[in-house]
């Protein structure tokens, strides 16, 4: 997945600590700013519009815009204000009740 | 309840150097910031990316720890990841902190909110991979990560720091997409008398272009009907320049033509605010002290107008004083003598601004969007919804919310 990112990351010696996105394990830097590690870690669409059901990512990475959104600690936060925690488990927000919807 | 004599919203550095300089004058301070660590965005993570990354943030950089050193002095609390959500009469001041809803009061204020982005509303600009050049800024500070395919668009002198750092970083950009015409330097010329004191900043400008030129970046300058291309996400610019049609393939795309003042902040406690022509943007109507139409409210920094890092930090300090004085800590004697330097620096440093502004003025297009051309990101409000609403007698920003949710997301 690392390889495919569009981003590249410095050298760091941050420990990595487990998360999972979307079901999928990730080794993520401890204390990382989460939208960034995820944006390294090759993730490229963090929510979809509530209206259209567009993809959208990160955007400003200062909490002013909605784009980072994801679904964390069951609730529905920017992903640029938080930080990567040991076995987090986030998604995208919502997906399951569309998924719900859909059937 | 905790109390205090000065809260201040916003530690970047017109925040840590109003903190320090009235801590310094005695009084009791609480800063309050939304982010985990001092420096707001033009110093964000100064305190840790100084070893592993000052080589390629430069200098400028690294001067924000002088002012985080500031914050460790006695009579300075900061509470961070504090989000502020509103100020009353008084001031009581109830802000949310690690989840949980908390108050303060404080005998005066000083906003410090900095600058946003101005939004560049263009065709395919929600496409993921899209993002503000300032989010490039702040991966890099913070998490050392930068794109490896980047096309950078838009105008201002904040597109050529990025592709200078990204350059030293060794992940150059595939281009500069430039929207300023050859008109706008020299219509910026009136303003040179005023660049020349500013020279540093100017030298610094030109130090950076020749750093790209160097890294054989292509720059096109004059582009016009620039959009983002992709059906999930950003594969290519397209744009027009000297009568041709380009289109560069990318993974992503910075935009950026200029930063406005954060203004929700003073708005919401109904500062008077005003239009500036030269920047575009709206601005709080402050004295030279930073005072508003509010008592007992001071404002410094980005928030104030934009005017850059270093008039910020002095504008701090201009505020502090003034709410020492106000609160009896120094006599306005005092307080003038203490400000005079502060003054003649910060009015050295702003000498450069209008030249900027005139120089790099905003994308027209991204100011009048293509009706098709999304405004709102999160409720998905194209600008030719808004200009219905308008002819349906919609009378404002707040009316265009009830007609079709603008503004109201996510």
């Amino acid at each position: 997945m690392k390889t495919d990112s569009p981003f590249l990351e410095l050298a760091d010696d941050a420990p990595r600590v487990r998360v999972w996105f979307d079901g999928q394990p990730l080794d993520l830097p401890a204390g990382a700013n989460l939208a960034a590690a995820l944006l390294a870690a090759g993730v490229q669409v963090f929510r979809h519009t509530p209206v259209s059901g567009a993809p959208r990512a990160p955007f400003c990475m200062m909490g002013a815009c909605f784009e980072c959104l994801v679904e964390t600690g069951g609730r529905v936060q920017q992903a640029c204000m938080l930080e990567v925690e040991e076995g987090m488990k986030i998604a995208r927000p919502h997906e399951a009740e569309a998924n719900d919807a859909a059937l | 309840m905790q109390r205090c004599d000065l809260a201040i919203i916003g530690a970047g550095p017109a925040g840590m150097a109003a903190a320090a300089e009235a801590a310094q004058q005695g009084l009791s301070v609480i800063l309050l910031d939304e982010q985990y660590r001092p420096g707001g965005q033009i110093y964000r993570e100064v305190d840790r990316a100084a070893g592993p990354r000052g080589a390629i943030l430069g200098q400028e950089y690294l001067h924000g720890a002088t002012l985080t050193a500031g914050l460790g002095q006695a009579g300075i609390t900061h509470l961070s990841g504090a989000v502020v959500w509103a100020i009353e009469d008084g001031f009581r001041i109830s802000f949310i902190r690690a989840g949980r809803g908390e108050q303060l009061e404080a005998a005066r204020v000083i906003l410090a909110t900095g600058a946003l982005e101005r939004p560049m509303p263009i065709p395919g600009w929600t496409l993921p991979g899209v993002m503000a050049a300032g989010a490039a800024q702040i991966l890099l500070k913070q998490s050392g990560v930068l794109p490896r395919q980047a096309v950078l668009a838009g105008s201002g002198p904040l597109l050529y720091l990025i592709a200078a750092q990204m350059v030293r970083a060794g992940t150059p950009p595939l281009a500069l997409v430039e929207t300023q015409t050859a008109a706008s330097p020299l219509a910026a010329g009136r303003h040179l008398p005023g660049a020349l004191r500013g020279w540093r900043y100017l030298a610094k400008g030109l130090k950076m272009l020749a750093e790209i030129k160097r890294a054989g970046v292509p720059r096109y300058t004059g582009a016009t009907d620039i959009a983002v291309a992709g059906s999930t996400r950003a594969e290519a610019v397209t744009f027009r320049c000297k009568g041709q049609d380009h289109r560069i393939s990318c993974d992503t795309v910075l935009l950026h033509h200029g930063v406005v003042p954060n203004t929700q902040t003073a708005r919401s406690i109904n500062v008077p605010h005003f239009w500036s022509e030269a920047q575009q943007c709206f601005v709080p109507e402050t004295g030279p002290w930073g005072e508003t139409g509010k008592d007992g409210v001071l404002i410094a920094g980005d928030g104030a107008g934009i005017s850059g890092a270093m008039v910020a930090e002095y504008a701090g300090r201009i505020a502090a004083l003034k709410a020492a004085e106000e609160l009896g800590r120094i006599t306005a004697t005092e307080r003038d003598r203490l400000a005079a330097p502060l003054f003649s620096r910060r009015s050295r440093e702003t000498a450069v601004r209008p030249f900027l502004d005139a120089a790099y003025p905003p994308y027209g297009a991204a100011l009048r969007p293509a009706d098709s051309t999304i405004v709102c990101r999160c409720e998905e409000v194209t600008a030719g919804d808004i200009r219905s609403y308008a002819r349906l007698g919609c009378l404002g920003p707040n009316q265009a919310k009830a007609f079709g949710r603008a503004g109201m997301g996510p």
